[in-house]
């Protein structure tokens, strides 16, 4: 699929604008794989922080001065990346790598974490192939260790001093509390756009709530913080009438990002009421306190505030436990389980939320997707069957 | 090192003593299955055999159970048993080939394995976190996860300073104390020093000597195959780890070694091409892999497995007796961060392999059930050879998995291989003349 490319460098362009064209101005900007804003963020000086999938304090690049973009792959055409890796591998993994080696996503630092055993490897890949730092970011897979805290603020700790020797800027404590608040503000209004999503869902559909969410990953988050402030608003005066459609939470969606266009098919037979969709840029579900340390701040929220997703390993959030919340906090009756193609951590839990909700009684439907499948014909057909099955049951 | 006084009757030691001691290991797991006794899920990277073997707590390895069922053949049986259940054909072969064994109440090749009263896993792998969640589900088993930074970036590229570097220890060296206490209230034991410090003892030994077996490999020629012999020793350093029999097979196999070298007794009796392996083995067809190398006179002089599945014991880090919980978590910190770097970063270890073995060429195997392992290989490999003029052969298959294993598409790459390494000797001897 060929998407023209945006034209839109600045969220600010789309200030004042109808919500038709505010919503087709995300998604546009969404699907140019030629990422306009963070370029212009680099015309005019700025350094840029690309960090993968799925969760990054991104509190500490903002403080430092720096653009932090979520690298989350694309739907692009393989034109490097296939030859420097095998073949038994998830899209999101190539395709970001394409999307950094033909210029289109300009970084100056790099990140990546151990999600999976696949993305361990990016530093190592980005290390052979750009002259920029790249660097991995421990989170901790033991949170439950009376230790994990106060070791992550020290990992944070190095890692704002790496980020501060890229971006020439010395984030002050003053700065990284600035950050936090900015931060704090975005999470704040994110979920007061999934509340609209999950309370009247007929408002707006997933694949609109997806896009207002994801373009937050490509400008600073004050931009994002006015769209969504300028946006809210504007939801209760649709005119959109309540249907008769299943209420679904769609889990799956942590990594590799399904298209648009099959969210665009789910949201037409069925209310997506809860979701993990790009769950790393919400995954602090508190906000982060105002104490005199801020990295210690920031450190104890991802302990002790985060959510769950199928990369992290919290002994006090088995994930299908997890997962049986959602579905009750949401109101949904029914769950879609997909998984990226060839993604181990998502398919793994397929299996368990699986049987966590065939013992709750809670159908589902399960599914795999790739981030650039183009036809959706016999998943929509499947889809539409398995929710008059519930419909009619 | 003295001239060896052994005689040729310890030829072949190495292997008869570890084919024996692993059955002899599976026997004592089998007999706690039938007792019911409590066992320890554990892992390669990152056991923590010292601390569980100071609690005397029998060590169970899913790794090692899992390519036993590949090497036995039976493999598929396991992979089709977990896919019914449910998993998908895209996930690692090991975990479904332990999620199949359990399904049918540890029923194994080698006998049988004990349930899990505890495992210990480190973030070293991914699919261990996920491995472990299942038997959390399964069996409630409480999993104990210990967190191992690894290196931040490439080691050359110097990322940590050495407040970074401590401030990683002390977080292990909490983690261990917790693990400690996991272990005093499964066992109703408190840990007993004395005892820890002669199970670090043991692993001291058995590390050195593991270091000191890699390198008599560099002979000409090489006294063991790295890849079928190795990964026999490889077996019984992990399950042996920190064990008085462990420490002596060890010592027994270096003694062998240096006998082999002192009389030029190679694996091959015609060594015609000296080969580095990086990755995982072809356990479906293990020594038919080996064979069409053989056939060439090609022989596997070292291998990454031997690093990252020895948990980074090829290091030889030595822990440090007075100090001793202090000193493991250094040693654990060093040796994990050391076979992760192995995987993720192992081009300059590569490169310097080549030169000490005097390696003919590298053969990539990356595998569809290890993405730690795999992910980087094809670039690895364009890296390696921009920096060395070195013939690499890079062939995919799997390590469980026989549908993804084509022996006839893979021996015909293998004889192309052979013959540009011919050509190319030809070549050198003619510009040399």
């Amino acid at each position: 699929m060929t998407v023209a490319p945006s034209s839109i460098t600045s969220l600010a362009e789309l200030a004042g604008r109808p919500l038709a064209e505010v919503l087709s101005g995300c998604r546009e900007l969404l699907e140019d794989m030629d990422f306009p804003t963070v370029h212009a963020w680099k015309e005019k000086g700025g350094t840029v922080c690309g960090h993968f999938q799925v969760y990054f304090p991104e509190e500490l690049a903002h403080a430092a001065g720096m653009l932090p973009v979520k690298v989350r792959g694309g739907p692009v055409e393989m034109r490097q990346a296939d030859s420097h890796f095998g073949s038994y591998l998830c899209s999101v993994i190539r395709s970001s790598l394409e999307l950094a080696l033909g210029g289109k996503l300009p970084l100056d630092f790099f990140v990546t974490h151990p999600i999976c055993d696949a993305a361990r490897n990016l530093c190592g890949v980005w290390a052979r192939n750009f002259a920029y730092p790249s660097r991995i970011l421990y989170l901790p897979q033991n949170p439950n260790s009376a230790s994990s805290a106060e070791w992550l603020r020290g990992e944070y700790a190095r890692l704002l001093r790496e980020l501060e020797t890229v971006s020439g800027h010395k984030a002050t404590d003053g700065d990284l509390r600035n950050s936090i608040a900015v931060y704090n503000e975005n999470r704040r209004l994110i979920r007061a756009l999934w509340a609209v999503k999950r309370d009247t869902p007929w408002l707006l559909g997933v694949d609109e709530a997806y896009a207002l969410l994801a373009v937050g990953s490509l400008v600073r988050r004050e931009e994002h913080n006015a769209l969504l402030a300028a946006v809210l608003p504007l939801f209760a005066s649709r005119t959109a009438r309540k249907q008769d459609k299943v209420r679904v939470v769609f889990e799956g969606g942590f990594c590799e990002q399904p298209p648009l266009d099959l969210l665009g098919v789910v949201a037409q037979s069925c209310y997506v009421v809860d979701d993990d969709l790009l769950i790393g840029l919400r995954f602090l579900e508190k906000d982060v306190p105002a104490g005199p340390d801020p990295l210690a701040s920031l450190a104890w929220t991802y302990i002790e505030g985060s959510g769950y997703s199928p990369v992290q390993h919290d002994l006090r959030k088995p994930k299908e436990r997890m997962l049986l919340e959602r579905v009750k906090g949401s109101g949904a009756g029914a769950v879609i389980l997909a998984a990226a193609k060839m993604c181990e951590p998502g398919l793994d839990e397929q299996v368990a939320y699986s049987k966590a909700l065939d013992e709750a009684g809670i159908p589902y439907f399960v599914t795999e997707f790739e981030e650039r499948m183009s036809s959706f014909d016999q998943m929509q057909v499947q889809l539409e069957t398995f929710v008059e099955s519930i419909l009619f049951d | 090192m003295g001239t060896p006084l052994a005689d040729s009757t310890i030829v072949g030691r190495g292997g008869r003593d570890g084919a024996r001691l692993i059955r002899d290991w599976f026997g004592t797991l089998a007999a706690a299955a039938e007792r019911g006794d409590p066992s320890v899920y554990v892992f390669v990277m990152g056991s923590m055999a010292e601390i569980l073997r100071a609690f005397d707590l029998p060590l169970v390895f899913p790794e090692i159970n899992s390519l036993q069922t590949a090497v036995r053949r039976v493999s598929h049986e396991y992979l089709g048993a977990a896919e019914d259940y449910g998993y998908s054909p895209d996930i690692c072969g090991y975990v479904k080939a332990d999620v199949a064994m359990q399904l049918q109440g540890g029923k194994h090749p080698m006998g049988r394995i004990p349930k899990p009263a505890l495992a210990v896993l480190t973030n070293a792998c991914n699919t261990y976190m996920k491995w472990a969640e299942i038997w959390e589900r399964m069996y409630k088993t409480p999993c104990f996860t210990l967190d191992v930074p690894g290196s931040r970036s490439a080691p050359q590229n110097g990322a940590s300073t050495a407040a970074d570097d401590e401030n990683d220890r002390r977080y292990v060296e909490a983690q261990i104390r917790e693990l400690i206490l996991v272990c005093e209230k499964l066992t109703g034991r408190t840990l007993d020093l004395d005892k820890l410090a002669t199970v670090l003892r043991h692993t001291n030994d058995m590390a050195a000597s593991w270091k000191r077996v890699l390198e008599l490999n560099r002979h000409r020629p090489s006294p063991y195959n790295a890849l079928v012999d190795g990964t026999v020793y490889l077996g019984v350093l992990n399950a042996l780890r920190g064990s008085a029999l462990g420490a002596e097979y060890f010592r027994d196999l270096v003694e062998e070694l240096e006998y082999k070298n002192a009389h030029d007794m190679g694996a091959l009796a015609d060594e015609r091409a000296r080969l580095l392996f990086v990755g995982v083995p072809c356990y479906p067809i293990f020594r038919r892999f080996h064979e069409i190398f053989a056939d060439h006179g090609g022989t596997f002089v070292s291998s990454s497995y031997l690093w990252f599945a020895a948990g980074g014991l090829d290091l030889g880090f030595q822990y440090d007796l007075s100090r001793p919980l202090e000193s493991l978590a250094e040693g654990v910190l060093k040796s994990v961060r050391h076979a992760g770097d192995s995987m993720l970063f192992p081009d300059r270890a590569l490169l310097d392999a080549a030169e000490l073995y005097e390696a003919d060429g590298i053969v990539y195997h990356p595998v569809k059930s290890c993405r730690t392992v795999s992910t980087g290989l094809a670039g690895s490999r364009r890296a390696v050879m921009k920096e060395r003029d070195i013939p690499c052969l890079f062939i995919e298959s799997d390590m469980m998995d026989q549908r993804v294993v084509s022996e006839a598409q893979m021996k015909n790459r293998i004889d192309a291989f052979f013959e540009g390494l011919e050509a190319r000797r030809l070549r050198l001897a003619g510009s040399a003349a």
